[in-house]
């Protein structure tokens, strides 16, 4: 099962022609993943032959690279610039999942591509900004690094890829069913609800490890959330206690604004509907073992 | 970005918003020359300061000539105003003022759209008016397509109250600030105190703005709105480099790899900190990114070794993509470099991609400054106690 991506998951990427794009189809392949096909409207009917020896042809749009291969994902790797418009192309093509891993996309073009995937009701956004999402074993959509742990029974959602990346590697004893990066953006295609509700109907899922940072209220709607929908075992993490009012702490949506937005308060939101939160993603480890161990009881 | 509100007032202006002549001054008596030049009989001498409440802080005064203009400047210059120091003022024309109302555009993460708010009662604090008296304030959702026009804007208007016919001499004013919102890439457009003046004008008078950074390449006059002067010289660095770098009150230098893990890391120096004399504490977030080269994980180390207040420096790297090997080559890259001039203590924890060869090479450099630690928690302690014993 894992959520969102399986074995069943065709991926497309949308700029695999760019450096990053072809470093990270080579490392998607390298995992497993099915990459059927890469789309560049200047480079349409080339192929690209990557190491292990699977040949991709490139497709002059994504409907194009649809009807060929039928894919139903495709992960974007284009600029910045460019991003509204590679998004917006996916959605008329009604691809189901769309994995934004590019950084530093202006907001007013995430809220209009997010209000037309909306519309459409046809398509899943994850991120921008974000690692992507990987079902080890099964699927790999991104950039997440496959070789830190393997399949499991913990699922993971975090809006920061490396502390997706260090947890995963943490919890690599008990191995993950997904971990999905949501991405740390102001607006985001799909948040920790999306992935909590996800994870409770998946039954290859036992506990969930989620982690926030700093900035908006989505933790503090994800502990209304567990409070009233999920039965599975959820640990968290919060990062930021130290940031400092006002300052963006990398992520565009990483800021402490006024009195909103505080690491104390999502802690305070979370604990209050009896998820454990850890001090530090070591201690999140441990607790994220206890959830286990004690479900064996 | 906050803007200043001279600044969000030259951006109205350029977007048709109607506002009053304001002029910029850093002394009395550019602000005395200001008000010579406005010739009203009144003008408002208003502190520039990125934070709300200047007002009762006795940060905005009325003068009634070139001289008392003067006057308030020289109150007004160099006062503190929650932590934030006046350095200008803006000389600002005097208005008649009716009646007073609110009205700003923002995003709004949650519901990941924009969201308009209006109130026939201006003036006051937005936040103590939305909970004292929620019912004055409309709050109306914005499409973040359809944006505002015509009906929307009179759709905002009524749910605050406005009768149908006093719509008309509002809507083309909010109609201007939707576009100054969409048009700047902001992510907040606010007006407060918006006016009807004594002869029916309605007037913009007290502005407040926030551009979205990501979007600068296409907006290419935002950067000229970066206040140089009071940013701290540390970050203007690092801008320069292109590091994403905020400088921070302690003396543990904290350098990684991606946002969340940096966050994390400061959090775990601080909480190490608390067990050693002085509790030693974060000096500085500084995220070398995804994929980073040994140049710029030298650089960073450079910058933070440059800092006066930094006592020890933590490296705390989970190789994803960034490979360890090339941190490690960073770092004695910059040891390489300082020489002798390095004197620090650094802690370095590695872990991921490419762990045995950046070990390795730290190892066989074998430099006294360098102590590598396994975990982070164990990282975090080590660099608190020796930032503590450096004090």
């Amino acid at each position: 099962m894992a959520i969102i991506l399986d074995q069943n998951s065709k991926i497309i990427v949308q700029g695999m022609t760019g450096s990053e794009g072809m470093k990270h189809t080579q490392r998607m392949l390298d995992s497993g993943a099915a990459v059927v096909g890469g789309v560049n409207p200047r480079k349409a009917g080339a192929t690209v032959d990557f190491n292990g020896g699977t040949t991709v042809p490139v497709y002059g749009s994504v409907k194009e690279a649809v009807e060929a291969t039928g894919a139903n994902v495709s992960v974007i790797f284009v600029p910045a610039k460019f991003t509204k418009s590679a998004v917006m192309e996916a959605i008329e093509a009604e691809m189901p999942l769309v994995v934004c891993i590019t950084e530093g996309v202006p907001v007013k073009d995430t809220a209009e591509f997010f209000t037309a995937a909306q519309r459409s009701g046809k398509t899943r956004i994850i991120g921008p900004n974000c690692p992507g999402i990987i079902s080890p074993g099964k699927s790999n959509a991104g950039i997440v690094p496959a070789d830190i742990t393997g399949p499991g029974r913990v699922g993971l959602v975090s809006k920061s890829g490396t502390l997706t990346y260090q947890l995963m590697y943490e919890v690599r004893d008990l191995g993950i069913s997904t971990a999905i990066g949501i991405g740390g953006d102001p607006i985001i295609g799909t948040t920790h609800i999306d992935a909590l509700q996800a994870f409770q109907d998946d039954p290859e899922t036992d506990i969930i490890v989620m982690i926030g940072e700093i900035g908006g209220d989505a933790e503090e709607r994800a502990a209304k959330y567990i409070s009233e929908h999920i039965t599975k075992p959820v640990v968290a993490y919060v990062a930021g206690f130290t940031a400092p009012e006002g300052k963006t702490m990398g992520h565009a949506g990483a800021i402490v604004s006024g009195s909103s937005g505080t690491a104390a308060a999502k802690k305070e939101a979370l604990e209050a509907v009896g998820v454990r939160v850890g001090k530090t993603p070591t201690e999140t480890a441990r607790l994220a073992h206890e959830a286990m161990e004690s479900l064996k009881k | 970005m906050d803007l200043y509100e001279y600044q969000a007032r030259d951006l109205f202006e350029k977007h048709g918003v109607p506002v009053l002549r304001g002029i910029v001054a850093e002394t009395p008596e550019q602000a005395s020359e200001a008000a010579a030049k406005l010739g009203t009989p009144v003008v408002a001498v208003k502190a520039q300061v990125k934070v709300g409440g200047r007002g009762k802080a006795g940060g905005v005064k009325i003068a009634k000539s070139p001289a008392e203009a003067a006057e308030r400047a020289e109150a007004i210059l160099g006062m503190d105003i929650k932590g934030h120091t006046v350095h200008k003022v803006m000389v600002a024309e005097g208005a008649d003022i009716a009646e007073e109302y609110y009205f700003s555009i923002l995003l709004d993460r949650g519901e990941r759209r924009y969201l308009a708010m209006c109130s026939r009662e201006g003036g006051m604090d937005i936040e103590t008016l939305a909970k004292e008296r929620p019912e004055a304030l409309a709050k109306v959702p914005v499409d973040p397509i359809d944006g505002v026009d015509d009906a929307k804007a009179r759709e905002i208007l009524s749910e605050a109250g406005f009768p149908d016919s006093e719509q008309d001499a509002i809507v083309p004013a909010v109609l201007k600030l939707w576009e100054t919102y969409r048009d700047e890439d902001a992510t907040l457009v606010e007006v407060n105190p918006m006016i009807k003046t004594g002869d029916g004008r309605i007037l913009a008078i007290d502005g407040k703005m926030t551009v979205d950074n990501n979007a600068s390449f296409r907006q290419p006059d935002h950067a000229g709105l970066v206040d140089r002067a009071t940013t701290d010289p540390l970050e203007l660095r690092a801008g320069e480099l292109g590091l994403n770098y905020v400088k921070l009150d302690g003396n543990v230098g904290v350098i990684g790899n991606g946002a969340g893990l940096v966050m994390s890391t400061l959090d775990c120096v601080a909480y190490a900190g608390e067990d050693f004399p002085g509790s030693p504490a974060p000096a500085n977030f500084l995220d070398i990114g995804g994929g980073a080269s040994a140049e710029i994980m030298a650089n960073g180390l450079d910058l933070i070794m440059s800092d006066e207040q930094v006592r020890s420096v933590f490296v705390n790297v989970f190789g994803g993509i960034t490979a360890c090997d090339q941190v490690a080559l960073g770092i004695k890259g910059a040891l390489e470099k300082l020489g002798d001039k390095a004197v620090k203590p650094l802690v370095v924890r590695l872990d991921g991609n490419a762990v045995a060869e950046g070990r390795k090479i730290l190892e066989e450099f074998n430099h006294p400054l360098v102590t590598m630690v396994s975990t982070m928690d164990e990282a975090a302690s080590k660099a608190a106690e020796l930032a503590s014993k450096e004090a």
